[in-house]
């Protein structure tokens, strides 16, 4: 049985961003990369899976450049993947173009069972690849997922929305699962495993190869900004009761709020 | 004339407000406006005429009641096919972020989530966050693929509706459902509050509360303002409350119009993840905190003795 885990390496959340000087871009300069942490419970509920089922290939997939996301590879090797795939590009691709990229590899290697990944990557925000991926791929989706049950042929996924509302959903293999926090707790790479992970296989696509460019690209980020600076916080003195009287004052008054 | 798709959400008869956001986008923008609401009360939307709605398709079939990503995008599919829409509008939530990469997938449009300003003139003029709120950035479109925006909560100022035009109700027949993807169960939640995402005032509480149980001094805050409880990644961690409530760059973006920061010192991570609201209050033992850098009004004191003394003055101008 084959399963992929779909990652994707971000600044790490203690990064300040700082912008390029023609504000096109981030300056990635002495940025901490890390595997997206969403990612993270991705990569682990694969490992569960392996670990309790039998004759089962666990493929690490992730695109960008070799030099830098190499490590992400590893890393999740070094947590139990059997194997990766790298798309080794420079290219700055939208969410789309991303998901033709990864679909193409995917569809290269034959028969799966699941497509992991998580729910949302933190650098971008924009939480499309997996379910662009699932749907060029013509599989069934869940995203959002905090607990999983599988059987033979399916896989029972639950959510929970905005409201605390919880929606179940069965669907039949394969399928795509993106993982919410709580899903399951991701272990540490271990030092046997960071051994192991620099013998395992990582196979080498181009663009090229998947019959993408980046001129497919149909979105790009342009123009950034960095939030404007506050006003001094005003910092509210005296005795516990006269603080309170002053900012609901402040609330009412001044900011209009309450 | 151009023609737009918006996918509306309903409670009780009535559009949400986050979806108003979207029809107030368009409103005026000389576009061709057409919606679609699925599930009990998608026919008995009245207020459509006011928006210029020329079109809406409805279902309240049993089947359209029970969500399902499949059903539902092959239902907005079919709307799609006989509208050619050249701009799609939702909500950037856990269901619009469910249905709509897939429909960008397959019909080849442009896609952008938790857009926040959105300006409609000679070009879609589109910015959102990045980074949780880390920077922001335009968003320029490439080729003219038609385009699909989901719309931040809360963002978006209503526009006032004032068209008295003809909506046309149209039944949509509900898609065959698929042996692949099948709904097991919807539960709802028991919580009347707001979502994090969509609440105006917000109270959230971090290390500083000692333990799990004393979050319940945060609800008494939050209930006379009916604001919705928020909470440190810190406190998550720690298992007092839910991730659901975790506020910053591994949880939710929020921008409300009032928040609360209680025993919070201030990660980088959590000040990313709020930094949108409008007013916030920092309460907080230690005056060097971070959080006092992004506050609007800050109080050095002892969480449990100010922040009862301030829920019953808040109780009293309620």
């Amino acid at each position: 049985m084959r399963i992929f885990v779909c990652i994707k390496q971000v600044p790490d959340t203690e990064t300040r961003i700082k912008l390029k000087s023609d504000s096109q871009g981030i300056e990635t300069n002495g940025v901490k990369w890390v595997i997206n942490p969403y990612d993270e419970f991705a990569i682990e509920e694969a490992i569960r899976f392996k670990e309790q089922n039998s004759d089962v290939r666990v493929t690490a997939v992730t695109l960008g450049p070799k030099a830098r996301v190499n490590n992400a590879l590893l890393t999740a090797m070094a947590m139990g993947a059997d194997d990766s795939i790298l798309i080794n590009t420079d290219a700055n691709l939208d969410s789309l173009t991303t998901a033709k990229a990864l679909a193409e590899v995917i569809k290269k290697e034959g028969d799966y069972s699941l497509v992991y990944a998580g729910k949302l990557a933190i650098d971008g925000n924009v939480s499309a690849v997996p379910l662009m991926l699932a749907e060029i791929l013509d599989i069934p989706h869940a995203s959002v997922v905090g607990s999983t049950e599988y059987s033979n042929d399916a896989v029972t996924a639950e959510r929970e929305v905005e409201g605390g509302t919880k929606e179940k959903f069965k669907l039949k293999l394969p399928a795509m699962i993106t993982a919410n926090k709580g899903l399951n707790k991701p272990r540490f790479a271990s030092l046997p495993g960071i051994m192991k992970a620099k013998k395992k296989p990582i196979v080498e696509f181009s663009l090229d190869d998947c019959g993408i460019n980046e001129g497919q690209t149909k979105v790009k980020f342009t123009n950034f900004e960095l939030p404007s600076e506050r006003a001094a916080c005003k910092m509210i003195e005296g005795e516990s009761d006269a603080q309170v009287e002053e900012l609901v004052k402040l609330l009412q008054e001044e900011a209009k709020v309450l | 004339m151009k023609k737009a798709l918006v996918f509306l959400e309903t409670h009780e008869n009535k559009v949400k407000k986050s979806s108003l956001e979207g029809l107030s986008v368009l409103f005026g923008k000389g576009f061709e406006v057409v919606s679609c609401a699925f599930g009990q009360g998608s026919d008995q939307l009245d207020e459509l005429n006011q928006w210029g709605v020329k079109k809406h398709y409805f279902n309240t079939d049993e089947q359209s009641q029970k969500y399902n990503p499949e059903q539902y995008k092959m239902a907005i599919q079919s709307v799609i096919e006989k509208e050619n829409p050249e701009l799609i509008i939702a909500s950037s939530n856990n269901l619009g972020r469910d249905i709509f990469p897939r429909l960008a997938a397959k019909n080849d449009f442009a896609y952008m989530s938790d857009v926040t300003e959105m300006e409609l003139g000679e070009n879609v003029e589109v910015k959102r966050p990045l980074y949780a709120g880390k920077c922001t950035a335009q968003v320029t479109f490439t080729d003219d693929s038609a385009k699909i925006i989901l719309l931040r909560p809360n963002q978006i100022r209503l526009a006032e509706a004032n068209d008295s035009s003809q909506t046309e109700n149209i039944k949509l027949d509900w898609p065959t459902p698929s042996a692949n993807s099948e709904t097991v169960s919807i539960e709802q939640g028991e919580s009347e509050k707001l979502d994090l995402t969509e609440a105006e005032v917000i109270v959230s509480g971090g290390r500083g509360l000692k333990e799990a149980e004393n979050f319940k001094l945060l609800h008494d805050l939050a209930e006379p303002m009916n604001a919705t409880v928020g909470a440190s990644r810190a406190v998550v961690d720690l298992g007092w409350v839910p991730h659901s409530l975790q506020v910053g760059q591994t949880g939710k973006t929020v921008a409300p119009n009032l928040y609360f920061a209680v025993g919070i010192s201030g990660a980088i991570q959590h000040i990313a993840g709020m930094s949108g609201s409008k007013t916030i209050v920092a309460i907080n033992k230690d005056e060097k905190a971070p959080i006092f850098q992004r506050a609007t009004y800050g109080i050095v004191g002892d969480l449990f003795d100010v922040v009862p003394k301030l829920t019953d003055k808040i109780k009293s101008i309620k």
